[in-house]
């Protein structure tokens, strides 16, 4: 088997949905309608994520990949393309409409993470499955200390022993360069980086195979930015993870992923090689987010 | 012109056996047969007004007094005390709207109801220990949203319980949980031993007794059957520990192996009047 997490034909629908919402949203939705003339068919309302028909929201339609242990796939998009919706569908945060998704962890690949159940969803990421949120107050409780935060997975594998658990929160926090004399200290005293360490302390702390990251540096400035995409890098090649890493900036897909999926209105519009994709951009939507990152 | 109470009440209408109404009763009772079948298992129930304040005892006064019968013989304490105010009104209550017998003497009850204690000498097959408990619900401290903790539960989700003995042994070396202890029962639910001391967890691990905990203010009723594990939740590095004073003896009997209460000036005594003064009249 060539990869970590396959996913195919995820589709994440609000509202009751009907059978016409996939032909009915997208990109191309308002242009393959037949009964729409020239004009009502172009401009910037003839592509849309709301079904026309039933009102429903189609975050995310159709989307498929594949990511090889050790290799980091980026999706990139603006703000409500749906990168996010499909990064927390497979993370187990929301429910798919329909489609599947593999881990080679999860019994060689044979079951469909989407037909587990929540306890069985909620033991998935305390073991082969680590999540890095971008709002750290959305994977951590900044009420606790650091290393509580990074040994809740632990516990939830059912990791009983004290010293172990300390021991094991320690080293994961040395990894990702927090002080490790800060462990104790509650997680909304740290900076907004420092946080962000934490987090990713925690989503290792079961050596998942699989990370997905969701815009893990869009709060970040620069400068800490570069030092947290730095660490997941070596993290990434050091312990041959396969990551998916959404975010809207193309700096961040240039360090981290070497192939790119373009998202717009919950559709995969272009996949590339991160270089390629820059310097030769295919789809219409990809050649105008190139064109506003320089 | 005035009238007299009496003639303004008519005729009084007697109370049902048990102060409850049947309905009640049984739905009590079923309440609590589920909390057996599943023990461990937090049971909603329709908690009825009781001549008593919610948070006084009254899911404890519902559950005794739905499964009490004629033949029944019951003993109420709060603290291990038999004549606390609580424990005399509560029995006094029983047994005005019961007719059954009440003692002191938990070897004679068949029915002990207690606040805040089990009775420190061995219960036997065939007697039930009804708590009144306060707070029923072990994840509050560490989530609020009832609907999640039910989630919880169900889910057996009690990562977030271990995070925070992991930080209070961090914040203060020791867990610092001392009354209402969290246990997990029948290798399955978590439950907040409500109120009971440390002291007495171990004396619901594979019991004789039925327990049968009556939240009224928090409308719950759960239970542990006998021979049923009850496992204090710990480290497997950090052993569980029971309230000990070194050097502290009870001055009227003078045990050291029971649940002692300081008395300013006078010493330490044991908690559970009755057992300390069998001891003394046998001595």
């Amino acid at each position: 088997m060539s990869w970590a997490l396959r996913v195919a034909g995820l589709g994440v629908i609000y509202g009751g949905g009907c059978d016409r919402c996939p032909e009915r949203t997208g990109p191309a939705a308002g242009a393959a309608d037949p009964g729409l003339d020239a004009v009502d068919a172009s401009g910037p309302g003839a592509s849309r994520v709301v079904c026309d028909r039933c009102g429903s929201v189609v975050a995310a339609w159709d989307v498929s990949f594949e990511v090889a242990p050790g290799e980091s796939l980026g999706v990139i998009g603006e703000s409500g393309s749906g990168k996010s919706t499909v990064l927390r569908t497979i993370a187990g945060d929301l429910t798919p409409w329909a489609g599947a998704a593999w881990l080679a962890a999860l019994d060689g690949g044979a079951t469909d993470l989407f037909t587990l159940d929540r306890a069985a969803r909620r033991r998935l990421r305390a073991g082969d499955l680590g999540m890095v949120y971008q709002d750290p107050a959305e994977g951590l409780d900044l009420e606790i200390s650091a290393g509580g935060n990074v040994i809740e997975p632990l516990t939830a594998a059912g990791w009983r022993h004290f010293v172990r658990m300390r021991s094991r929160a320690a080293e994961l926090l040395g990894r990702t360069e927090v002080p490790v004399d800060r462990m104790d200290d509650l997680v909304h005293t740290f900076s907004g980086g420092m946080r962000q360490r934490v987090q990713i302390a925690k989503a290792l702390a079961t050596s998942p195979g699989v990370v997905l990251l969701d815009e893990p540096t869009s709060g970040l400035d620069a400068s800490v930015a570069a030092g947290v995409l730095d660490l997941i890098r070596e993290l990434s090649e050091e312990l041959g993870l396969a990551t998916v890493v959404v975010s809207h900036d193309f700096q961040v897909m240039h360090m981290l992923a070497r192939r790119v999926l373009v998202m717009h209105h919950g559709r995969v519009v272009e996949e590339g090689l991160t270089d390629q994709l820059l310097e030769d951009p295919q789809h219409p939507y990809s050649q105008r987010l190139v064109a506003a990152a320089r | 012109m005035t009238a007299a109470i009496e003639d303004l009440l008519g005729p009084a209408a007697p109370y049902s056996w048990g102060f409850l109404d049947e309905q009640s009763k049984r739905e009590i009772r079923r309440a609590i047969l589920t909390a057996v079948a599943v023990p461990g298992y937090q049971v909603p129930f329709g908690s009825r007004e009781m001549p008593v304040a919610r948070g006084w005892g009254s899911g404890g006064l519902q559950v005794t007094l739905a499964i009490a019968g004629e033949a029944d013989v019951v003993k109420v304490i709060d603290q291990g005390d038999d004549a606390g105010v609580n424990a005399v009104n509560l029995r006094r209550l029983i047994a005005s709207t019961t007719g059954v017998a009440t003692t002191t003497d938990a070897r004679e009850a068949t029915i002990v109801q207690t606040r805040h204690r089990v009775p420190e000498g061995p219960m036997r097959a065939g007697q039930v220990l009804v708590l009144q408990v306060p707070v029923p619900e072990p994840l509050r401290a560490v989530e609020r949203g009832e609907a999640e903790q039910r989630q919880l539960h169900a889910e057996g989700d009690y990562a977030r319980m271990w995070v925070s003995l992991y930080e209070d042994l961090v914040r203060h070396g020791v867990i610092t949980c001392t009354t209402g202890y969290p246990c997990l029962v029948g290798g399955r639910y978590v439950i907040a031993t409500s109120p009971i001391p440390r002291w007495d967890c171990p004396k619901l691990h594979q019991s004789e007794h039925l327990s049968v905990f009556g939240a009224g203010r928090e409308k719950r009723i759960y239970a542990i059957p006998p021979h049923t594990d009850v496992e204090p939740l710990t480290f497997e590095d950090v052993p569980f520990e029971v309230e000990r004073t070194p050097g502290a003896a009870c001055v009227l009997c003078g045990a050291v192996e029971a649940y002692l209460v300081e008395v300013p000036g006078r010493g330490w005594v044991c908690s559970d009047t009755d057992w300390c003064a069998r001891r003394r009249r046998a001595s």
